[in-house]
């Protein structure tokens, strides 16, 4: 399965190996959800990767968003994270750890009166910038970041 | 089938608190057990919440997120008695959908 989607990671681009797999009937979505997983993005091993799979590689500073996180952690496989954002009509907000494997850990939308804001539990492999990715409705990105220590990582094993 | 979700709908002011705990291992792929073999990535993969009948949240998660992941969401507008749906999916195709209604 893992050798086959890297195959098809290489030959088509992620949506047509999403496509393709489902084709081939090894992925069986059993409900069609409204966006496909953006498995490019998610599976990037570093930032920039990451970034340019959400469509987030020109996002300028912007200290609208609010990035909560502890300082110091004792526990890389428990950080909680408070995220906001204060800039007008965001639609969407990412999280991303820079140091971890695959940094990106999630991107939720929003809609119908829910606040820009989320508060999730990151995994963190060793001291790292926590970086957060809005998206306003007009299809522009900002990002901010906040350095969180991390004195027992959580991704090893 | 996973365990369900640990799900609070609480109205403060004109805004719902949402919070969720979700069971599930969250496992990265990258970690390696006892006998030195990897352990096969699981992981939650996508999320949405409906409040009320309408898709108030909707999300994709990869490995970064801890294992039994706890969100938090605000919902204005939304009101007591709203019904609040829960939906996860994984990459192993599993998932689960629980609901609660929100407390005024």
């Amino acid at each position: 399965m893992d050798a086959l989607r890297r195959t098809l990671l290489k030959g088509a681009g992620a949506t047509g190996a999403i496509a393709a797999a489902m084709a081939a009937g090894v992925l069986t979505p059993s409900r069609v959800l409204a966006a496909d997983y953006n498995r490019a993005a998610f599976e990037a091993k570093d930032m920039a990767g990451a970034l340019k799979n959400i469509g987030a590689a020109g996002a300028a500073d912007n200290s609208g968003i609010v990035i909560k996180a502890p300082d110091i952690a004792e526990n890389g496989a428990v950080v909680p994270v408070d995220v906001a954002s204060n800039i007008a009509n965001t639609v969407s907000l990412a999280v991303l750890v820079d140091k971890n494997p695959l940094p990106l850990s999630s991107a939720f939308d929003f809609a119908n009166g829910a606040l820009p804001e989320m508060a999730l539990r990151l995994k963190m492999g060793q001291t790292s910038l926590v970086e957060v990715v809005a998206k306003t409705a007009d299809g522009k990105y900002y990002r901010a970041k906040k350095e969180v220590k991390v004195t027992v990582g959580g991704c090893g094993g | 089938m996973a365990d369900p979700m640990k799900i609070r709908a609480q109205m403060k002011g004109d805004t719902a608190d949402i919070r969720v705990l979700m069971s599930h291992a969250m496992e990265t792929g990258q970690r390696k057990d006892n006998a030195g073999n990897t352990v096969p990535a699981h992981y939650i993969q996508s999320i949405t919440i409906d409040v009320g009948g309408k898709r108030v949240i909707q999300g994709q998660t990869g490995t970064s997120v801890s294992r039994n992941p706890v969100f938090g969401f605000r919902v204005k507008g939304a009101k007591a008695g709203d019904k609040v749906v829960i939906h996860w999916e994984d990459n192993k195709g599993d998932k689960r959908t629980d609901e609660t209604t929100v407390a005024g």
